[in-house]
This record gives C-alpha cells, sequence and structure tokens, in this order.
C-alpha cells in the first residue's frame, strides 16, 4: 500500500473537499489552518490533549470480545470498540476536546456547535462547561422536539440552545445557521463542527482528534490477539466515528466497511444514504456525495438514527469510496433496530442506534466467515438517548 | 464590449453610479418575475442580479431565505431561471443580468454546459456565494470561453494580499460585502467602507460594488457617493413579502425610484474607478 498523505494543503482528497465557503469566512478559516498546523505538531498541546482524553474522557475505551452474540451468529468472532464507555457517551467528545482546546489556544472566548441527535451538542456544552466558555448550540426544531432530553442535558451544562426553524428545521439547517453565527461573530467566536465534513481544516482537523479510535485499537488488537482485525465496521452519517477508527489502518491491507443509514430502503428514497445514492456536488464548505434532487437541491433524508440523518458525507469518504480502499454498504431502520435489540440480549449492552446500522452488517457479514475471522465493529455511542425512539418504533409508550 | 462593461461606461459618461437591485428568483411566483424585472429597470436599475433559489442558504439572513423557501415552494430550480431571463431578454437587450446563488445547482447542471445555457438565455455575469477564488480556475475558464463575467465578493476580512488574487480573477464588478454577517443585516460602518474602498482600488480597475446592510435612501446616498455601484436585496424582499399581487410592482417601483434619486443626489466627488 502506498503512502497515504492526504488531504493535500488546499484539504483536497482527491476531487473531494476543498474551500467552499463566501469570502467573509475565508480569513477565519486561514488562521484556523496556520494554527492548527501549529498545534498539530506541539508537544504541549498534544500532551494536554492526551491527558485529557484519559483522565476526563476514561480513555483508552476498551475492545470488548461480544462472545455470546458471536456464537449466536455462528460465524466470525465480532469484537466491539468501546466508544459508548467514553464520558458523555459517544466518540463525539474526543473531537469537542480537541477542538475546545484550540479555541482556548486561539484566545477564542465563545463556541459554538451544531447538534442533530444532540450529542455533538452535548459534547461541545460538556468542554464549554469544562474550560469556562460560552456556548451556543444550534439545532433544528424538529430535532429539538425528538431529542427534548438531550436538549435538557445542554442547558444543565450551561449552554443556550437555538432552536432552528429554517429549511427543514434538522441538522442540515442547524449547521447553515451556526455558520451565519460564526461569520457574523469571527473574531471572538470559535465553531466547533461535529463531524469530518465542511470547509478544510476541519475535515483534517477532526479526523485526527478522532484517530485515537484507531491508533489504539491497533494496539490492543496486537496486545490481546496478537493480530489485526479482518475487518473494521462502522457507522457513517457525516463519518466521524468511521474515519477515527479507519484512518490509522489506511495504508493497511485490512478491510475497511463504512455503514450508512438506508432509512426505511433505498428504493423508497426515504433514507440518508450518502455514498450508495447521491451524487457530487457542493454543500457545507466542501465538495463530496450529496442527496440532491435534479435542480440540485438538497433534498430531505430519513433514518431513525438522527446522527446518520444528513444528506451529505464526509469528502475522505468519498474518497475512500472512488479510490476502493473502502467499501460503504448501508443498513434499514429495521435491520438496525433488530441489531440494537440483539446486542441488548446477548451481551447486555444497549448501542446507539447510529451503531445499531454497524452492528447491523457484522451481523449479515459473520455467519459467512470462519470462527477465527475477527470484526471489529466501532460501537461508537451507548443507546440511553434512543430510549423513546426504540419505544415507539415497538409501539411502547411511557 | 459585454453589458455590464456598457452600462457602466454610459454611467461614467453621465457621472452617475449604477444601481443593482437584488430579487429571488420566483418570489413572489414565477409568472411575476418577468414584469418584476422590467419594472426595476423602468424604476432605474442598471443592472438586475438575479438570486437562483437554494435549499441552503448559509450566507442568506431571514428574509432572503424565506424568499427562497417561496420560490423553492414554486418548484423554481435553474433550469427555470434561466428561461426567465430568456423571455426578459426578448424585450430588454440592454439592461445586465447578473446571476448570484450558490454552487450546487451549477454543479449539478456541469459547468460546461451552464455556461453554455446561461449564454444563450442573456446572462452576463455570475455570482457564487460559495466559489471563492481558490476553487475557481476551471469555472471561470469556462465562464470565460462564453463571455460571461465571473463576479466576485470581497469582505472587510479579506487581507490586502488576497485582494489581488481575486483581482485577477474577477470580471464585470466586484461586489464589496460591507458588513460582518449575513444579508439583512442592519447596521454599516459607513467610514470603514469608505478607508476599505481606498484600498481595494489600489489593486482594482473594475468597478466595485457595495452590498449588505444598505436599507434606504440615506444609506444608499451615503454608499453611492463611495462606490460605483449601490446592491440593495433584504429591503427590496420585504417589500415584495409586504405587498399584494395587485399592488406589488406599484411598491416595488416607487421603493426603487426612490433609491434611485438619493443615489443620483450623491455628490459626483468620487469618480468612477474604471477608465
Amino acid at each position: 500500500m502506498k503512502v497515504y498523505d492526504l488531504p493535500d494543503r488546499h484539504g483536497h482528497f482527491g476531487p473531494y473537499g476543498g474551500i467552499f465557503v463566501a469570502e467573509t469566512l475565508i480569513a477565519a478559516l486561514e488562521d484556523l489552518r496556520v494554527q492548527y498546523e501549529h498545534y498539530r505538531s506541539d508537544a504541549d498541546f498534544q500532551a494536554e490533549f492526551a491527558y485529557e482524553l484519559k483522565h476526563y474522557v476514561g480513555r483508552p475505551s476498551p475492545i470488548y470480545h461480544a462472545r455470546r452474540w458471536s456464537a449466536h451468529l455462528g460465524g466470525a468472532q465480532i469484537l466491539l470498540k468501546r466508544e459508548d464507555l467514553n464520558h458523555t457517551g459517544a466518540h463525539k467528545i474526543n473531537n469537542a476536546i480537541g477542538q475546545a482546546l484550540l479555541a482556548r489556544r486561539m484566545g477564542k472566548s465563545r463556541v459554538i456547535a451544531e447538534t442533530g441527535a444532540g450529542q455533538h451538542g452535548v459534547a461541545s456544552a460538556t468542554v464549554a462547561a469544562r474550560y469556562g466558555m460560552e456556548c451556543v448550540v444550534y439545532m433544528g426544531s424538529v430535532d429539538v422536539e425528538r431529542q427534548a432530553a438531550n436538549v435538557y442535558r445542554m442547558k444543565l451544562l450551561g449552554a443556550t440552545v437555538i432552536p432552528v426553524e429554517s429549511g427543514s428545521r434538522t441538522l442540515k439547517d442547524a449547521l447553515n445557521e451556526a455558520m451565519r453565527d460564526w461569520v457574523t461573530n469571527v473574531e471572538d467566536t470559535f465553531y466547533i463542527i461535529g463531524t469530518v465534513a465542511g470547509p478544510h481544516p476541519y475535515p483534517m482537523m477532526v479526523r485526527d482528534f478522532q484517530a485515537i479510535i484507531g491508533r489504539e485499537a491497533i494496539v490492543q488488537m496486537q496486545e490481546e490477539y496478537g493480530r489485526q482485525p479482518d475487518a473494521l465496521i462502522a457507522c457513517v452519517g457525516g463519518g466521524s466515528n468511521a474515519i477515527g477508527l479507519f484512518y490509522p489502518y489506511i495504508e493497511s491491507n485490512v478491510r475497511m466497511v463504512g455503514v450508512e443509514a438506508a432509512g426505511r430502503g433505498i428504493e423508497s428514497g426515504q433514507h440518508a444514504a450518502s455514498l450508495t445514492m447521491g451524487r457530487s456536488g457542493v454543500l457545507h464548505g466542501n465538495r463530496t456525495y450529496l442527496i440532491q434532487d435534479e435542480n440540485g437541491q438538497i433534498v430531505e433524508t430519513h433514518s431513525i438514527s438522527a446522527g446518520l440523518d444528513y444528506p451529505g458525507v464526509g469528502p475522505e469518504h468519498a474518497w475512500l469510496k472512488d479510490s476502493n480502499r473502502a467499501e460503504y454498504i448501508a443498513i434499514t431502520d429495521d435491520q438496525a433496530l433488530e441489531a440494537f435489540h440483539s446486542l441488548c440480549h446477548y451481551e447486555g449492552i444497549i448501542p446507539a442506534l447510529e451503531s445499531s446500522h454497524a452492528l447491523a452488517y457484522a451481523a449479515q457479514l459473520a455467519p459467512s466467515l470462519g470462527k477465527d475471522k475477527l470484526l471489529l465493529v466501532n460501537l461508537s455511542g451507548r443507546g440511553d438517548k434512543d430510549m423513546t425512539t426504540v419505544a415507539q418504533a415497538s409501539n411502547i409508550t411511557f | 464590449m459585454s453589458r455590464i462593461a456598457t452600462v457602466f461606461g454610459n454611467l461614467l459618461q453621465k457621472k452617475r453610479k449604477a444601481l443593482i437591485p437584488f430579487i429571488t428568483a420566483g418570489d413572489p411566483e414565477p409568472a411575476m418575475m418577468v414584469p418584476l424585472m422590467h419594472e426595476l429597470v423602468k424604476a432605474g436599475a442598471d443592472i438586475i442580479e438575479l438570486g437562483v433559489p437554494f435549499s441552503d442558504p448559509m450566507a442568506d439572513g431571514p428574509t432572503i431565505q424565506r424568499s427562497s423557501e417561496r420560490a423553492l415552494k414554486h418548484g423554481v430550480g435553474l433550469k427555470d431561471v434561466l428561461t426567465m431571463v430568456e423571455e426578459f431578454r426578448k424585450t430588454d437587450t440592454y439592461t445586465p443580468v447578473v446571476l448570484m446563488g450558490y454552487a450546487n445547482p451549477i454543479e449539478s447542471m456541469g459547468y460546461e454546459k451552464f455556461a453554455a445555457r446561461a449564454k444563450k438565455c442573456g446572462i452576463d455575469g455570475v455570482l457564487v456565494v460559495d466559489y471563492p477564488p481558490e476553487e475557481s480556475r476551471d469555472w471561470v475558464r469556462n465562464l470565460d470561453c462564453q463571455q460571461i463575467d465571473a463576479i466576485f465578493l470581497l469582505s472587510p476580512t479579506t487581507p490586502q494580499r488576497r485582494v489581488e488574487r481575486v483581482a485577477e480573477l474577477a470580471r464585470g464588478y466586484i461586489y464589496y460585502v460591507s458588513l460582518k454577517g449575513v444579508t439583512g443585516a442592519l447596521s454599516l460602518d459607513l467610514p470603514d467602507v469608505a478607508n476599505k474602498l481606498v484600498q481595494l482600488r489600489a489593486c482594482i480597475s473594475i468597478p466595485i460594488g457595495v452590498g449588505f446592510g444598505i436599507r434606504d435612501g440615506a444609506t444608499a446616498k451615503a454608499v453611492a457617493g463611495l462606490a460605483d455601484a449601490v446592491v440593495i436585496g433584504s429591503r427590496i424582499i420585504e417589500e415584495i413579502e409586504n405587498s399584494t399581487r395587485e399592488n406589488l410592482l406599484t411598491n416595488v417601483y416607487s421603493l426603487v425610484k426612490n433609491l434611485r434619486t438619493a443615489i443620483d443626489e450623491a455628490s459626483p466627488e468620487h469618480s468612477l474607478s474604471i477608465v
């Protein structure tokens, strides 16, 4: 495998990525790029980041062998990278800490964030409280209603949650509104983007902060199993947990599978599978695969998992797909729910609905492989936040 | 000579500044567009900026967002906007039309196909908010092939060395975004704009228009004293929002007419930068 050194200095992953923003933001992004490139190789910064990940987040997250579930499936062994055990219950905190540390060094006293399900909003509110910064979270008004508990969590942590009433009133509109805030308050404000999308340097920076997942996995696999897994499996909305696991493995031969949300089925048109069904376009500062109509308008997506309910995808995934380094497949709401219940039943672990998409693909793949094969699934978050959604899907009301 | 260059040339002779109104194509409804464009010209518009509706208008404030949503409810897309301009051109071959919008509808159509169709329909310039110069080499080449002007934005945060790079690619006129933030914002710092324009003129040879934050005759007049062109968007959209189908054309006419009068009162002490 040849050396992988993307993105290039303009933030391009092949034809994808780049900086597609209004002129007003160019200077701020240039400042961010210069500062990040400095701190990326700054020993003090990296040491503080490592300290926080260990003592505040609780890293390293273990790799857990799901023995009973694997035996039930009757094939490959399923291993879970337990990002659900992180402080705040998902991988999102890794990136939020990295960006907050950068914001502090850049002298920004105010952070803003967009959120869909609320996990990135909670992570941002958490780090803002931890470092004493003002925090404003934009959230589509539809999501505010769907995720009332997370809204309250953010408020408890001292953040201001602003419901967004424009467009489809979901994650993409929250991102638009956060961008508008940033344009207006660019001097004192740091925009903490939650996924590996947006203009350069965000996709690279978020990837670097999440790459701790894959770096730990390489060490843990060697220590505990004496070898690397046969495949990596992770869910992909914007794609930050997947890239965090994949990136340190890119130059290896380990198979990598990203799992998108097929929603009510690819053929129903109600899905969020950008890589599977979308085509190239420009949105939110980067060129990537987008779910769009014939006029280039972004269309509403659907997934039972709010964290995957996004019409775009990180540009590095677009490149990994085109270059055939990673495969991308899609899992429906029903398949994800089935995997959700299986993991509860066989392992006593309640997974996030996002992560349940990755689990569902592992459950499809495992029986076709020998018992000596190892599948490493990124269990990117815990499912406590999804109680209402799962209950509703089973026609249960509290 | 392009229509844009002709218009600025004629204005220079008359020592007048350009008035550039912005409306969103398809708002309030597609059938009103061509009459509305003619009404703008009748009221004194020199160039028309026509917004291409987009589902995710990241750089726009609530007013233009709403107008985009109204147009999208009628299913207005880039193809329809081109058809509207083609219709407008049947009776007006003088007034330049500049499309303003976001990248994805153009990405979706393809650069080459878009440029050819735009030329055929009589488009004179295109401003894509999220195509900064760094990502625009191919884009500008395709527009150049069809002799369509690539219009670029400059902002208060643009460093001087970058202004030079933008100046290299920019055609027609430069659109200076006079304040930070989104369209429709309220305050405008005139001395700041004046200072910045002096710096910009040092390396820009094409006309400079100023937009964002211009809401009434007084600010329009003040800006006209500094720049080559005054761009007004959100204020006109508000007028459209507050009108009925019956009084829409007369309301927009009198608003634009008043702005025209105010602009023409501006002292011509700062001559146009084009020679």
